[in-house]
């Protein structure tokens, strides 16, 4: 079935430097419409570096190099796309829950808001199915007054969601989301993701193997910088083509 | 083992003590001083010293509000953009290095070698009489380090993740700062404000060769291009600090320049103190409104 899927981003030998250091090695990678990609492999492996060329966020860190080419819907997104218009359709849920100190309404139509939105019954709307669709609204409807730094992690990471989805994004990343959340939350968190697929495609980085087989379509096993195995979760769990996926996925090291 | 533990135990309780002498003793100092200067003040009232004539502090009082507005509409748009671009903009090499030392040491310039300088730049360079404006700027200048230096220090005391999230929603890094970084540390910014303003209304060197240590207007005249028109800050504007000094020198000709001086000291203690108030109530209600209740 994920053979047949159309690809949403398409990345060509990308190599990324940090100065001197060669932080991802020529990764190439197709990655699918509407499936949930895992990105494993240990600390330091450059898996959520990747994550941020996705959506350019590695442009806000100083001595930052990047060759090769990454594509979403064929349209290369270093060569023919503003940073800005790029991060409106390739969203970001970050490791720790990060809601601004501002109340949960505003929180959620910040995205809208800075589009340019200002109909207060628009804004309202965009609130109420973001909130929806974050499966978080009844929680929150009677208090979106409130300050968001007053909610639980678990509700900060789906508010954070929510934010996301607000902008209407075609892809959400997702970088470590749960690795700050109790297994309660980290459960809805992983339920939410395989029902926003329907509707996005979702790249998530994570440290936790159980994860990856329980959420993705697709896993990309990294290593040192290096892409070293790719493919279809079911496979490459059951049966790794590379000695080192299968010793890194069978707990021998990292 | 347990002796280590009650030798710990005991440090651990004088310290206590001496960290509750310490607050005590900063307590006690504050309200010696600023209750004798409110009680012999305030027993130097007389009926008329709200006036404006030269028995009146009216004037004086008006001219310190007037000056601290001005210098605080020069001194806090700058000051705060300065902030912005040191935490935001500056990229860390020399010329920031330099940058920051020279802030650094603008915040320890003597009032009375500022007053100096204003009185060379904006009044003789100028050829304009001693005026208001000149004094504002010149207090702008001493408030100016503060006020930037706050706010670069709020800006950096900020999560990475508030920018990072923002600019993940596609802001840019403008939008970010006004929408998100900005709200965000403004209640120390505000802090800074006050410290600023409070410079403004006890600053008396750096005024005495800008605003002048006269004040003649009429009450009546609304003409802002008038020399005796309140408003105008182009105007001789002695203040209330200045004022105080004035008394217990040159004024001492006047028959009540001591009550003058002690009552325009109690009241400059209680309008700092009014203003601080003020701006932090200010700030809570703004806070809360840019924050959202707490839940």
């Amino acid at each position: 079935m994920s053979e047949q899927a159309k690809t949403k981003i398409s990345v060509q030998d990308l190599h990324l430097y940090y100065g001197q250091f060669h932080a991802l090695k020529g990764i190439t990678m197709e990655i699918p419409e509407h499936e949930i990609t895992a990105l494993i492999g240990p600390s330091g492996c450059g898996k959520s570096t990747f994550l941020k060329t996705l959506n350019r966020m590695n442009d806000l860190e100083p001595n930052v190099r990047i060759e090769g080419s990454v594509r979403l819907d064929g349209a290369d997104i270093y060569q023919d796309m503003d940073a800005i218009e790029l991060r409106k359709r390739v969203g970001m849920v970050f490791q720790q829950p990060n809601p601004f100190p501002k109340s949960i309404f505003e929180n959620v139509v910040y995205g809208p808001r800075i589009n340019g939105i200002r109909n207060k019954a628009e804004l309202e709307e965009i609130c109420e199915r973001s909130l929806r669709q974050a499966a978080i609204w009844d929680e929150l409807k009677d208090r979106l007054g409130k300050s968001a730094l007053g909610l639980s992690g678990g509700q900060q990471q789906r508010l954070c969601i929510a934010r996301t989805l607000a902008v209407e994004p075609d892809v959400i990343l997702m970088d470590e989301p749960t690795s700050a959340l109790d297994p309660i939350s980290t459960g809805k968190i992983e339920e939410l993701a395989m029902q926003l697929k329907k509707d996005y495609t979702i790249v998530i980085v994570t440290h936790n193997m159980q994860q990856a087989t329980r959420v993705s379509d697709r896993t990309a096993f990294f290593l040192l910088g290096d892409l070293v195995e790719y493919g279809d979760t079911q496979e490459l769990f059951s049966n790794p083509k590379d000695e080192r996926t299968e010793r890194y996925i069978t707990g021998r090291f990292g | 083992m347990q002796a280590r533990i009650r030798s710990a135990r005991r440090t651990d309780e004088v310290m206590t003590v001496v960290f509750y002498a310490v607050g005590g003793f900063f307590l006690v100092l504050i309200l010696i001083l600023a209750g004798y200067i409110i009680i012999n003040g305030l027993r130097s009232y007389y009926p008329g010293i709200f006036g404006t004539t030269s028995s009146g502090i009216g004037n004086q009082l008006f001219n310190t509000v007037y000056l601290v507005f001005w210098s605080l509409l020069i001194s806090v748009p700058i000051g705060v953009l300065a902030g912005i671009y040191m935490a935001e903009y500056a990229k860390p090499n020399k010329l920031t290095k330099f940058l920051r030392i020279s802030i650094e040491s603008l915040s320890s310039l003597p009032s009375i070698v500022v007053g100096l300088f204003g009185y060379l730049v904006f009044i003789l360079m100028t050829g304009a009489k001693w005026n208001l404006m000149a004094g504002a700027l010149a207090v702008s200048i001493l408030s100016l380090p503060s006020i930037t230096t706050t706010t670069e220090d709020a800006m950096k005391s900020l999560p990475k993740s508030y920018k990072a999230g923002s600019m993940a929603l596609g802001a840019t890094h403008w939008t970010t700062i006004i929408k998100v970084l900005l709200p965000a540390c403004f209640p120390r910014i505000i802090t800074g404000v006050i410290l600023a303003a409070g410079r403004g209304f006890g600053e008396a060197a750096a005024l005495l060769y800008t605003a002048g240590q006269s004040t003649v207007i009429n009450w009546n005249n609304w003409n802002l291009t008038s020399k005796t028109c309140p408003l105008n800050p182009f105007r001789p504007g002695e203040t209330l600090a200045l004022h105080i000094w004035v008394m217990r020198t040159e004024g001492s000709l006047n028959p009540n320049s001591e009550k003058i001086a002690n009552f325009s000291a109690a009241v400059l203690v209680i309008i700092v103190l009014l203003f601080s108030l003020a701006a932090r109530m200010i700030t809570k209600h703004i806070g809360r409104k840019a924050v959202g209740e707490k839940a």
